[in-house]
């Protein structure tokens, strides 16, 4: 017979206790929860990131919909318990909703302490608990006011950081001295108080609230002191209170929280408590890793096993503000029978601290530089001697034992047990485990099987590492990434299941391979075009809605909303009759700039968007075509003079430049392309930076690619030695066609490179003569299609309706 | 007189506009970026990112919501508000789609301060 299991409360220790449950003893119990908030169980920890717009409240949800109906649960939201009757077995909900159990578990948290100063229940005063809180807050800052926080915890910072995000201007009040003093000591506190005031935070610390004003909704908050500051928004965050009422009411055993034994069980044995409302051994907590050991042993209790008991255990805490790293574990206060051991490095805001007690470090502080955290935390837990490493104990883990470990090493070196996730009370052998056992390959995985790093995100790098380990090559941290946030899909696997599933439009795409928004957004649009683009070349209608404006109207938009215009000069080679056509249409469109560029050509620069088509006109009479120096395509190829006059000149570079461009204009790429070729290894074209370029030497063609010179810079690595000049142009036509179907979009061909091992491109390309014949055909075959020039299309009426405004209105048709 | 007067203006035929994208309207007072989103609903706004002015009209429409081009501001075609964690917001105004027929509210547009 199955049990009734009533659960009051949903937050994040009864959702850990049921998953675990449902492990221990499954279809035991039928269960049933309500809770006072209107929703599913989310992880509260991660409140802040939605605050600071980071994350959605979507991204935060433990436990969906689905994950109730699967396991039978009824889930009764936005049902505050009112009542327990002990003697019938039955809670009542305000809505008059009565529910029988054999088995209680109340865990209903914790309530935000409010100080009682006059004006605390104002209009405009809030705490900051749950999403509701969030959502009331995230309102008040669209009027882009001035929200004052009161309380200068993690809570406290956490909002106050979270509203300057959202673009008010933030005051935090603090009682002591220095912030967080419960996790910090003053020194940190201090180097943490700067860093928010470089912010621009303004931070008071020794100031005490005496009231707070306003008609009607809060204005102003003023101090103990006189001072008053304007505010149109005050979030308390000065601490928390068990909340055991509902156990009071009931007769049981409470005295902060409702007292439990070591086993969860309250006074009553039919009725458990866990989580902040529940006290063990005379301490509540309000951290999550021991609220997830009591949900663990509350669950094997009712699973009926003998299973462990909670025991405390020094707990550690980051503050999760983005570009803060901070990290404080154990006990740090001061003491005769204890030592410390202090670093400091003023110039990159890096202090550490480590609190010693009979050869054994009891709490740590570390502020600038946090990385060596959980590393402390182990040695704290595991009440390491560290009588051998003391010299060097404070430089971190990588300096135990001789030369510096790299970070990998540092991980390898870890015990199983060592904690990884502090959240989740993850250890390296069981995150190791899981990746063995199931074939675990993503971090997104990972999080799903074990919880490592699913909930404050901070050990994800570590997580990441122990895969790298664990998976060696087969893991690749870049393939996890999903594509935006219209789907879990990396860019590789997008590529791949579009031709296996032979996808030709992008509703198809987005159909099969179930796209979270109806139409996508402007990140993953333009990538599904290019790759349709690729790969169909012949049956794919481009759609000209998802590229970029500047690809939709074929030129550059600049500052101001008008456009720049570059036309192709062959190898950068131009002639009388070009520079009169550019010349004469300057002078007839008034174009203000005209510019040479860095890929030797000429720009016109503030060209309005309605001159564009005759503008084009004029330059294709000439013989101009689109230069498409906006396009994630082929750009430019840079030559130098070469053996036609230089005395140096090896080869005709400008030729093969010519050549090269000609035969490669108008092909679609993941990111842009552009070419040079110099005569000789002086390298006047600047080859050796370059996607691709050629050296050319007497013996012939040095093919080089994977340069870069723009956000990075990278010198090219070497393809391989060509004799002929039609050689060059196959390898070179073939490396370009390898990385059209192979490069993420965005993906420059050094990136690709890297991500794919420059080895393997010239196994395939330089060594595979028939592999490199099929890249070349297939590029030939794009080429039919891709080789058109936008410009003349556009002159000949194509897409009219971008060129011209829809109407004029006059005065007096808008007045 | 105590009636309100709506005043309407015709600017086009909804086929004028492709399917996610957009067109502008010239007015004494400054551009209009009038979009058709996925499901046929028209919208219009001032066509002047709050960022740095850039034209909505020429961004990429997904959603309910356009991209500037300059930048990736993104802009509620609903509200007129900046999406995620970027400020500001521009001017909506009124459209009505009768028989393919596009009218813009005039009243509003009079509230723009070119
Ligand atoms: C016009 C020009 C500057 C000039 O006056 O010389 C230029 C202008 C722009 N560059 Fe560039 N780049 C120009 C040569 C370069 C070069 C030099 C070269 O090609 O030899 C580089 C370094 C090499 C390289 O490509 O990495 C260069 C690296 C960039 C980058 C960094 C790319 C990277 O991946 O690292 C960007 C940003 C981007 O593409 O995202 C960029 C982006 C831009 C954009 C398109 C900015 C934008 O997104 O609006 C500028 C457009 C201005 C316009 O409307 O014409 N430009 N840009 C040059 C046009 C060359 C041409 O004829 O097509
Ligand atoms: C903004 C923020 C940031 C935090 N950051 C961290 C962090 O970085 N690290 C960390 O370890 N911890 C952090 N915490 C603390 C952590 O979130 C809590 O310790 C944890 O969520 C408590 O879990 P719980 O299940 O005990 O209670 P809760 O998650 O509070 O759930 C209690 C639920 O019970 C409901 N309830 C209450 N009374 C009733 C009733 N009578 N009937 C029905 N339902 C009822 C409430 O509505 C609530 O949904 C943070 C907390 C907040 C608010
Ligand atoms: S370097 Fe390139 S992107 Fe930067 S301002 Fe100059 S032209 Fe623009
Ligand atoms: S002008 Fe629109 S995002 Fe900058």
């Amino acid at each position: 017979m199955t049990e009734k299991l009533v659960i009051v409360g949903n937050g994040m220790a009864p959702g850990r206790m049921l998953e675990h449950l449902f492990e221990c003893a499954p279809g035991r119990f039928d269960v049933t929860i309500f809770n006072a908030e209107p929703r599913v169980n989310y992880d509260r920890i991660l409140l802040s990131p939605v605050l600071s717009g980071e994350k959605s409240f979507e991204e935060i949800v433990i436990h969906g919909d689905g994950w109730y109906i699967d396991n039978g649960i009824t889930l009764y939201k936005g049902h505050k318990i009112v009542g327990i009757d002990r003697a019938a077995k039955t809670v009542r909900s305000e809505h008059g909703e009565v529910a029988p159990y054999d088995k209680l578990v109340i865990a209903t948290g914790s309530v935000p302490f409010i100080i009682p100063v006059p004006g605390h229940t104002l209009p405009g005063v809030l705490t900051y608990r749950d999403l509701d809180d969030v959502q009331a807050m995230m309102l008040a800052a669209k009027s882009r006011g001035r929200a004052v926080v009161i309380g200068g915890g993690l809570l406290g910072l956490e909002a106050a950081a979270g509203l300057q995000a959202q673009g008010m201007e933030v005051t935090v009040i603090h009682l002591m001295p220095t912030l967080m003093e419960r996790q910090l000591d003053p020194a940190a506190g201090y180097l943490l108080q700067k860093e928010l005031e470089s912010r621009g935070i303004e931070v008071l610390t020794k100031a005490s609230t005496r009231a707070i004003h306003g008609e009607g909704r809060v204005q102003s908050v003023e101090l103990e002191d006189g001072t008053v500051i304007p505010a149109d928004l005050v979030v308390m965050a000065v601490g928390i209170r068990p909340n055991a009422f509902l156990g009071k009411e009931a007769g049981l055993e409470v005295n902060r929280g409702i007292v439990v034994d070591a086993r969860m069980q309250t006074s009553d044995p039919d009725i458990l408590a866990l989580g902040e409302c529940a006290e063990v051994g005379g301490l509540t907590y309000g951290l999550v890793a021991p609220l997830y050991q009591m949900a663990n042993v509350a669950a094997r209790h009712l699973a009926g096993e003998i299973g462990p008991v909670f025991s405390d255990q020094a707990m550690a805490t980051r503050l999760k503000v983005t570009g803060v790293d901070l990290y404080s574990a154990g006990d740090f206060a001061e003491g005769d029978d204890r030592e410390e051991i202090v670093l400091r490095d003023a110039s990159a805001g890096v202090y550490k601290r480590l609190v010693l007690k009979d050869d054994r470090i009891i709490g740590a502080v570390l502020y600038g530089e946090a990385a060596d955290g959980p590393w402390f935390f182990d040695q704290i837990r595991n009440r390491t001697d560290i009588s051998a490493m003391r010299e060097t104990l404070i430089f971190g883990q990588a300096y135990q034992g001789g030369a510096p470990l790299d970070p990998m090493a540092a991980v390898a070196a870890l015990p199983d047990e060592a904690e990884i996730c502090g959240c989740n009370g993850v250890c390296k052998g069981k995150i190791v485990g899981a990746i063995k056992d199931k074939g675990l390959t993503s971090l997104d995985d990972v999080r799903a099987h074990t919880k490592a790093s699913a909930s404050c995100g901070t050990c994800s790098g570590l997580v990441e590492q122990l895969m790298a380990l664990t998976l060696g090559d087969a893991f690749n941290p870049q393939a996890v990434k999903p594509m935006c946030g219209c789907t879990d899909l990396g860019h590789g696997d997008v590529r791949r299941l579009i031709r296996a599933k032979t996808l030709k439009s992008i509703p198809a795409v987005m159909q099969e391979l179930e796209w979270k928004t109806s139409h996508g957004c402007a990140k993953c649009r333009p990538a599904l075009n290019y790759y349709l683009v690729c790969d169909w070349p012949q049956d794919y209608a481009d759609d000209y809605q998802s590229r970029f404006i500047n690809e939709r109207v074929h030129a550059n938009i600049q500052k101001d909303g008008t456009y720049s215009v570059v036309p192709r000069m062959w190898g950068g080679v131009t002639s009388a009759k070009e520079l009169r056509a550019i010349a004469d249409v300057v002078e007839k469109f008034d174009i203000p700039t005209v510019k040479v560029t860095g890929g030797q050509r000429i720009d016109m620069l503030g060209v309005k968007k309605e001159d564009l088509p005759a503008v084009w006109a004029d330059l294709g009479k000439a013989g101009f075509v689109s230069g498409h120096a906006y396009a994630k395509g082929l750009r430019t190829v840079k030559t130098c003079v070469g053996s036609e006059w230089c005395r140096f000149g090896t080869q005709d570079s400008t030729g093969l430049g010519i050549r090269l461009e000609k035969f490669m204009w108008g092909s679609w790429t993941p990111a842009k392309v552009k070419l040079a070729v110099s005569g000789c290894p002086r390298n006047c074209a600047e080859a050796t930076c370059k996607d691709v370029g050629v050296i050319c030497v007497d013996s012939g063609f040095e093919i080089h690619f994977a340069g870069a010179a723009g956000l990075d810079i990278k010198g090219t690595e070497v393809l391989g030695l060509v004799k002929t000049e039609d050689e060059a142009l196959e390898h070179i036509v073939a490396l370009v066609q390898m990385y059209r179907e192979q490069g993420h979009y965005l993906e420059r061909i050094y990136k690709w490179a890297k991500r794919v091992g420059i080895e393997e491109i010239r196994e395939q390309i330089l060594n595979d003569a028939d592999r490199r014949r099929d890249y070349f055909d297939r590029f030939v075959h794009s080429q039919k299609f891709a080789q058109v020039d936008p410009w003349s299309e556009r002159v000949s009426g194509k897409d009219k309706h971008e060129f011209k405004p829809m109407a004029t209105l006059t005065m007096e048709a808008a007045e | 007189m105590n009636m309100a007067v709506q005043t309407w203006i015709e600017i086009g035929q909804l086929a004028d506009i492709p399917p996610l994208g957009a067109r502008c309207v010239k007015t004494p007072h400054g551009r209009v970026a009038v979009f058709r989103a996925a499901d046929d609903r028209v919208f219009a706004i001032e066509d002047r990112c709050p960022h740095r002015g850039g034209p909505l009209s020429q961004g990429i429409v997904h959603g309910n919501a356009v991209t500037c081009p300059l930048h990736n501001f993104v802009i509620s075609l609903e509200t007129g508000e900046a999406q995620g964690a970027d400020e500001g917001s521009v001017a909506t105004f009124a459209v009505r789609v009768e028989d393919g027929r596009l009218f813009l509210h005039a009243d509003a547009l009079r509230r723009l301060v070119a």
